[in-house]
């Protein structure tokens, strides 16, 4: 199967998602109940990027080493550790439980 | 803090051998923005090594893996992408994927152009960079330039790492093993987390946290790969119209900003400026 069409015009559409947002009426982002509703989502979607990158695996529920990971970057945040640290813990988390052979 | 002008410093950093400050402008390196996309910069283009070896596990060639890195440039619908095609199914299947998937980069798109007001055609640029990384980046800072500056340190650092990346993994393919077993997934998971923290302050913010983790684990097993994070992009919405007549603090870097900039540094009061 030839696939350059299709990861052509996937290409495309992945852009033309991007682009279509900017053409959102800025009026209609100047609006109190907008920008309120844009924090909302702003907070919602990094749960939900936050939790699916820490249980999702396809379309079933995992629980593996991406959970140390998660405890480990909570904890660091907690203890007020820089973006960088807290980075840096979470993969040293995963690596080291897949180490002792967990997950 | 010593008061000094740019240049003081410039001379300072090089007597003590500071040779970044010789790269980079001292601002910039005083900046928080800037030193998170850098961070998530490394953090995130260190991923692409996964993505190219994936890639050409799953039978695709050099220039395809490096097509949906260079023009696609979204992780997710990427991964998406080639995990249809080497799980047996067709091109329609896979573009169909990615598309839903990439789906929430048009609200980023939407929320970066009101929060960074690109002028021209800078828009079209700015577009290919709006992904989870940038928006989160830029919308974490409550100061214009900062939000600016956040967003093109991680826009550009991540796609110059991310392509960077992709050919050495689809180059080197397996004989790196398996990315997972350097943490690179924790360090995803940690990322997201640290953007996250600093907006959960007060009981709205961490309520909305909450219910959308709930909403999207719940949807998981559901729907496919991508549309979970719709799905909680939309009670989030709901939950966000239904709140509004109270504001609460952790939701401020997203309105501040704004009312800010209109105000101070654009100087305009009416409609039309577009």
């Amino acid at each position: 199967m030839n696939l350059w069409p299709w990861i052509l015009a996937a290409c495309v559409l992945a852009y033309a998602t991007k682009l279509a947002g900017y053409f959102v009426p800025r009026s209609l982002l100047k609006n109190p109940r907008t920008m309120h509703i844009a924090g909302t989502m702003t907070i919602g979607l990094l749960a939900s990027l936050t939790v699916v990158n820490a249980f999702a695996s396809g379309q079933s529920l995992a629980f593996d080493a991406r959970i140390g990971a998660l405890v480990a970057a909570a904890v660091a945040l907690w203890l007020r550790a820089p973006f960088l640290v807290v980075v840096i813990v979470g993969a040293a988390a995963a690596a080291g439980l897949r180490l002792l052979g967990w997950g | 803090m010593l008061n000094l002008t740019n240049g003081e410093r410039m001379q300072l950093g090089r007597r003590a051998g500071l040779w970044l400050h010789e790269v980079m402008p001292p601002k910039l390196l005083d900046s928080p923005a800037v030193k998170v996309g850098v961070s998530i910069s490394i953090a995130t283009g260190l991923y692409g090594i996964s993505f190219g070896a994936l890639s050409a596990a799953s039978g695709f060639d050099f220039w395809q893996t490096m097509a949906l890195s260079l023009i696609m440039f979204s992780g997710g619908s990427q991964f998406a992408f080639i995990g249809v095609v080497a799980g047996g199914g067709s091109g329609v299947a896979a573009m169909t994927a990615a598309a839903l998937l990439g789906l929430r980069n048009g609200i980023y798109g939407m929320q970066m152009n009101a929060l960074l007001l690109p002028q021209g055609k800078l828009k079209y640029l700015q577009a290919q960079l709006s992904i989870d990384e940038t928006t989160a980046t830029a919308s974490g800072q409550s100061d214009p330039d900062e939000q600016r500056r956040g967003f093109w340190t991680a826009g550009i650092g991540i796609y110059v790492l991310w392509n960077l990346f992709t050919a050495v993994g689809a180059l080197a393919g397996n004989a790196l093993g398996d990315p997972k077993q350097w943490g690179l997934d924790g360090a995803a998971v940690a990322a997201f987390l640290a953007l996250l923290w600093p907006r959960l302050k007060g009981r709205e913010p961490w309520a909305i946290a909450v219910v959308c983790a709930v909403a999207t684990l719940l949807a998981v097993p559901f729907v496919p790969p991508g549309v979970p994070i719709l799905v909680a992009a939309a009670v989030a919405a709901v939950f966000g119209w239904l709140s509004h007549a109270r504001a609460d603090e952790g939701l401020e870097p997203d309105i501040d900003p704004y009312a800010h900039r209109r105000s101070d540094t654009r100087g305009d009061h009416g409609e039309g400026a577009e």
